[in-house]
């Protein structure tokens, strides 16, 4: 299936959308443009430390409410002005939480409970302007943060490699995917490399995300490009920098959305517009780390 | 023997001394991981550096720009997810966390989150990310942070991640685990630390160069003093050495100064 397929099938105005990998590290891009290009409204939003890919959201205005752990930053790089303006302006909705916190309420859903606990937040603002509770322990007496289980509607979560029935295989930090593809109600792979499902019967071990969760699989070499795919290739800097410096003045940025999304048929034609596979190559050196 | 250094330089190489071998500590990009790649690469080669995302006891080659980047687990012991490192630090395995924010109070409250109205601030930060969670689960808090009035405020507009809350005792009232919370504060002025009987800050070293004074003027809130207020060591011409050459070669961090 091809990611626009994916987002026309699976990806409605107004779904609860969450993203796998962490900051600009195993992102599904491919997936995320098209969303840009559909012109997606009023959607909900799952913001563990969500760099680039809350980046692309607020670009397309996709976006009207999000449990936001981490948002508007870029991490090290520096804070994106466009996120900031859209959060600022009032156009979202957001609900406080912790990225530890996030993933319990995944774990929660994905056990089939209502809620999970943590010893975090207590006595904060996060906790105050998130919809925790504090409960008391029936055993022992001691306070928790009891947090609601959170089903999104559909999640994204881009890997090394599956099979057409979406078996699939992270290298690397899981981060909280294992928890997020079990949480899901629709689940899209995308997926660096497609491998015979005879691959994956002979190392069944290595299957973080089985096919029963999976609704569909993108074949998108590259998917996580401007971000870092462990042992693929690392972050396309420059190009990232080129996003927070042209969001600075919106007339710039628009017309940087135009060339870099809008006029672009899809993500091999923005591969090739960032400098194809002579600029991918440095980044394979560059994540193996090969200086 | 002491050489030349920058502000960046002092704080990273102070930060680093306070690392213990053997010791695990949970950081962040930037300064604090330029700290503890050094005192790794320096006094405390058994120190394990932990991210929040997965990446454990990682050989740090080169400074990580998220902390779920590749390098965050180049040639570690363990790439697990998120939900292990911070059950991790729930189980009271993480001595040390690294943070810091926007705006710090007297009792070591952080706010990374927002200043004005919350539904529709006059700035948004990123938020908590992970530093709540660790600022609430490992024993022993350090924030970096530069010294000024603004950032030095009587209370955050925003209590994002817990130091003391609103002083002694609250920390457990409120359901945290018992004996956690801040232990140092490095600035560009001074180290400061908290009162054992009113968890107030107080002022511990200054650094050279920096008077008593100077750090009040720069403090929104009324600091206490520590029996007795020492300099600050400058770094040694060994660590400074390691620090250019080794942990930040391209003056990612330290050219910020």
């Amino acid at each position: 299936m091809s990611a626009k397929e994916a987002v026309e099938r699976f990806i409605p105005d107004g779904s609860y959308l969450a993203i796998g990998g962490f900051g600009a590290n195993r992102i599904p891009t491919a997936v995320l443009h098209e969303i840009l290009r559909a012109r997606r409204k009023d959607m909900a939003f799952l913001g563990h430390t969500s760099t680039h890919d809350f980046q692309l959201l607020c670009a397309g205005h996709c976006l009207d409410r999000v449990d936001a752990a981490y948002i508007v930053g870029l991490e090290a790089r520096g804070l994106s002005a466009n996120a900031r303006r859209v959060v600022q302006s009032g156009e979202v909705e957001l609900c406080e939480w912790t990225n530890h916190a996030l993933s319990v309420r995944l774990s929660a859903a994905a056990a089939g409970l209502s809620y999970g606990l943590v010893r975090s937040m207590l006595g904060t603002d996060t906790f105050a302007r998130s919809a925790a509770k504090v409960v008391t322990c029936p055993f022992t007496g001691k306070k928790y943060a009891a947090l609601p289980a959170l089903w999104p509607d559909v999640s994204v979560i881009h890997v090394h490699e599956a099979d057409i029935f979406g078996n699939a295989r992270i290298k690397g930090i899981s981060i909280a995917d294992l928890e997020l593809a079990r949480a899901s109600k629709r689940l899209i792979i995308t997926a660096e490399r497609l491998v015979d499902n005879l691959a994956i019967r002979q190392d069944p071990d290595r299957t973080a995300i089985p096919y029963y969760l999976v609704d569909a699989v993108v074949h998108t070499p590259f998917g996580s490009y401007p971000g870092n795919m462990p042992y693929e290739y690392f972050s396309d800097e420059d190009h990232l920098r080129e996003w927070l410096t042209a969001e600075k003045d919106p007339e710039e940025f628009a017309r940087f959305l135009d060339k870099y999304i809008y006029q672009v048929a899809d993500f091999n034609e923005y591969l090739q517009l960032c400098g194809g596979l002579d600029r991918l190559r440095e980044l394979r050196e560059m994540e193996c780390l090969a200086d | 023997m002491s050489a030349s250094y920058n502000m960046m330089e002092m704080m990273i190489c102070a930060a680093a001394r306070i690392l213990q071998d053997g010791k695990t500590v949970a950081v962040g990009t930037g300064a604090p991981c330029a700290a503890a790649m050094l005192a790794q690469k320096t006094h405390a080669p058994n120190l394990v550096i932990a991210f929040e995302a997965g990446g454990l006891a990682p050989r740090l080659r080169k400074m990580p720009i998220s902390v779920g980047d590749s390098r965050t687990f180049f040639q570690a012991n363990c790439a697990a997810g998120m939900a292990e490192m911070m059950t991790t630090c729930a189980r009271g395995m993480v001595d040390y966390a690294f943070l810091g924010g926007a705006q710090i109070d007297k009792y070591g409250n952080l706010n990374s989150t927002s200043v004005g109205d919350y539904n529709k601030p006059k700035v948004r930060f990123p938020g908590s990310g992970g530093a709540n969670d660790f600022a609430s689960l490992c024993w022993r808090t350090m924030i970096m942070t530069m010294h000024n009035r603004s950032r030095f405020v009587e209370k955050v507009e925003f209590l994002t991640s817990p130091g003391y809350l609103d002083g002694a005792g609250a920390r457990e009232e409120a359901g945290l685990p018992p004996n956690t919370g801040p232990y140092k504060i490095i600035t560009d002025l001074a180290i400061l630390g908290f009162d054992p009987e009113s968890k107030a800050m107080r002022v511990e070293s200054v650094h050279p160069g920096v008077t008593l004074e100077t750090v009040r003027e720069n403090t929104g809130f009324e600091l206490l003093e520590a029996p007795e207020i020492t300099q600050t060591s400058p770094p040694q011409t060994d660590a400074l050495e390691v620090l250019r050459r080794e942990v930040d070669p391209e003056g990612y961090i330290i050219k910020r100064a």
